[in-house]
């Protein structure tokens, strides 16, 4: 089924704006999404009619906000095929949820001289949290190479796991390049010697269908506002048993069971995991952010985004002095390249100048920027509202630019 | 030779001439950046890096017959627009006169929402390190 762009992009009140005098162009969307009028209303709606503090309210607003933040649980647990809804735990963002695996996950089963795997494609959310802890417990970060097309190199993965390797921690889509990692190969691998999988779904969670039992992942962990949904939220699943073997994270309100001042019992799964009021509003509007992406359905916009990816490839790669980086076989949504002669930072500059959005650095994963001997790209990411249209925008201004230094 | 006000006037014409047109602005900022002159390669230093900026920039002085010099660069054209203005205004004079002189051009045309606050904070480091070079010559100077 073809999607109406027109009419998804009339969904999205900030995309009809004009900025520099030129319409919007938003291809920032590795970064994050823009919100459906629907997320944006059901914000307002929670604190205009329901607002109230969840679990054990005695009334009647504190029962419906409850049973709305419950429902959210529920569409999660569906949108990634969780078992149960006991597995979904609610963050305040990828980052929150990888600083939570190690936190808990990491401080009672990584010991002195045991190994966690990352790979060179990680954003720092998900290199440092690991470095923190293995330098608190004596472990040894061990990170696997890859190519020039900046895909993962498995057999040098395979060589790295051994009977210490406690952790495989690796990013499912490289938010710097759009690189589709072979995470199923990655998670037999590292299960046949009994470590276990957390994915960073930071990126994969809107551009491929999600199904942590097919994929049988330890962790994944993803954010809200990458999928249409509200900023600050953000989700991590877990296999109940690895969830239920894992020490709480902070302790407060909710993750107990019972307190006295000699000992506390805590809560089941995942209270034990929140603490505290959780974003409660956000969490609510989320379940819109989900209706919208069911409604679609997920192959549908991904096909949509495949073919206007591939129709900037074909285009932005006609312009004299455009290079690619990043040209892995398996990629989605994202296009990152440098102009020759030109700083990655001047190139965002002149393109915001002409209304178009990107995004440009080292989009928080130097070591990959190191590996390939650059200080940043220039990054074009594609969402579903993003049209062939916009692409020839982004081209026009591009090859405006790239004249500059390439006569 | 001119005041600085004389300078900064010009400046603030070309800039009007431009008018409100974002990209115009950006690619002129650009054009001027790539004519300034080359930095000494045995001055780009870590030492002579200004902190502060999201950009590379080089800045080193020369400092005779009571007159500062200034010698700039930076990995990326824009910076380099931006500095070749500064240096414009305040290269070649005294250090009392580059401490007296009030920058004012730089809001007149309206340089924060060009190159938004992150890199006007950029920019606000590049004068406090040419002025406390115009400040060191100065003091040096008084001592003599």
């Amino acid at each position: 089924m073809g999607l109406n762009i027109n009419d998804i992009r009339n969904q999205f009140p900030v995309l009809h704006q004009e900025v520099n005098g030129k319409p919007l162009v938003y291809l920032d969307n590795a970064a994050t999404t823009q919100k459906p009028q629907s997320v944006i209303d059901a914000l307002a709606n929670y604190y205009e009619k329901d607002n109230s503090n969840i679990h054990r309210g005695a009334h009647t607003l504190a029962a419906r906000a409850t049973d709305y933040f419950e429902k959210t649980r529920l569409m999660v647990q569906q949108f990634t095929n969780a078992r149960e809804p006991e597995e979904i735990i609610f963050t305040k963002g990828t980052t929150e949820s990888i600083n939570l695996v190690a936190a808990t996950f990491g401080r009672k089963f990584v010991q002195q001289g045991d190994e966690i795997i990352i790979s060179s494609l990680e954003h720092h959310s998900n290199i440092v949290p690991w470095q923190m802890l293995c330098k608190e417990k004596g472990a040894v970060l061990k990170v696997i190479p890859i190519n020039d097309q900046g895909e993962i190199l498995v057999e040098e993965f395979d060589k790295l796991l051994s009977s210490r390797t406690k952790l495989v921690s690796i990013v499912h889509v490289s938010n710097a390049l759009g690189t589709v990692n072979p995470v199923k190969h990655i998670i037999e691998k590292a299960h046949a010697v009994g470590a276990k999988v957390l994915l960073d779904g930071a990126q994969s969670s809107s551009h491929l269908t999600i199904d942590v039992q097919q994929l049988d992942c330890d962790f994944f962990a993803f954010s809200a506002h990458k999928i249409y949904g509200p900023t600050g939220l953000g989700v991590l699943y877990g296999k109940r048993e690895v969830l239920e073997a894992m020490p709480p994270y902070m302790g407060g309100g909710e993750m107990i069971k019972e307190v006295t001042f000699e000992k506390t019992t805590f809560n089941d799964i995942p209270f034990k995991f929140e603490a505290g009021t959780p974003n409660i509003a956000d969490v609510i509007a989320f379940q819109k952010a989900l209706e919208f992406v069911n409604g679609l359905g997920k192959s549908n916009m991904v096909a949509h985004e495949n073919e206007v990816l591939r129709y900037a490839e074909e285009r932005l790669r006609t312009i004299k002095g455009f290079i690619p980086i990043g040209e892995a076989a398996d990629k989605v949504s994202i296009l990152s390249f440098l102009i020759q002669g030109m700083h990655p930072f001047d190139v965002g500059m002149m393109l915001d100048a002409a209304g178009i959005a990107v995004r440009t650095g080292h989009h928080c994963t130097q070591p990959l920027m190191n590996r390939f001997q650059i200080e940043g790209t220039v990054r074009a990411s594609f969402s579903v509202y993003n049209t062939k249209e916009e692409v020839d925008i982004l081209y026009q201004s591009l090859s405006k630019i790239a004249k500059l230094k390439n006569k | 030779m001119t005041d600085t006000r004389e300078i900064q006037e010009e400046i603030i014409d070309e800039f009007s001439i431009l008018g409100d047109d974002k990209e115009s602005t950006i690619y002129y900022i650009m054009e001027i950046g790539n004519k300034l002159p080359p930095f000494p390669e045995n001055e780009r230093t870590d030492e002579n890096i200004i902190k502060g900026c999201q950009s590379k920039v080089w800045l080193t002085t020369k400092f005779e017959d009571n007159k500062v010099t200034y010698l700039a660069d930076s990995n990326t054209d824009i910076t380099k627009g931006l500095i070749s203005l500064l240096i414009r205004v305040l290269s070649n004079r005294t250090p009392q006169e580059i401490l007296d002189t009030e920058l004012y051009f730089i809001d007149k045309i309206g340089m924060s929402s060009i190159i938004g606050s992150q890199r006007s904070n950029g920019l606000a480091s590049m004068i406090k390190q040419m002025k406390l070079f115009a400040l060191a010559y100065q003091q040096s100077k008084l001592k003599v």
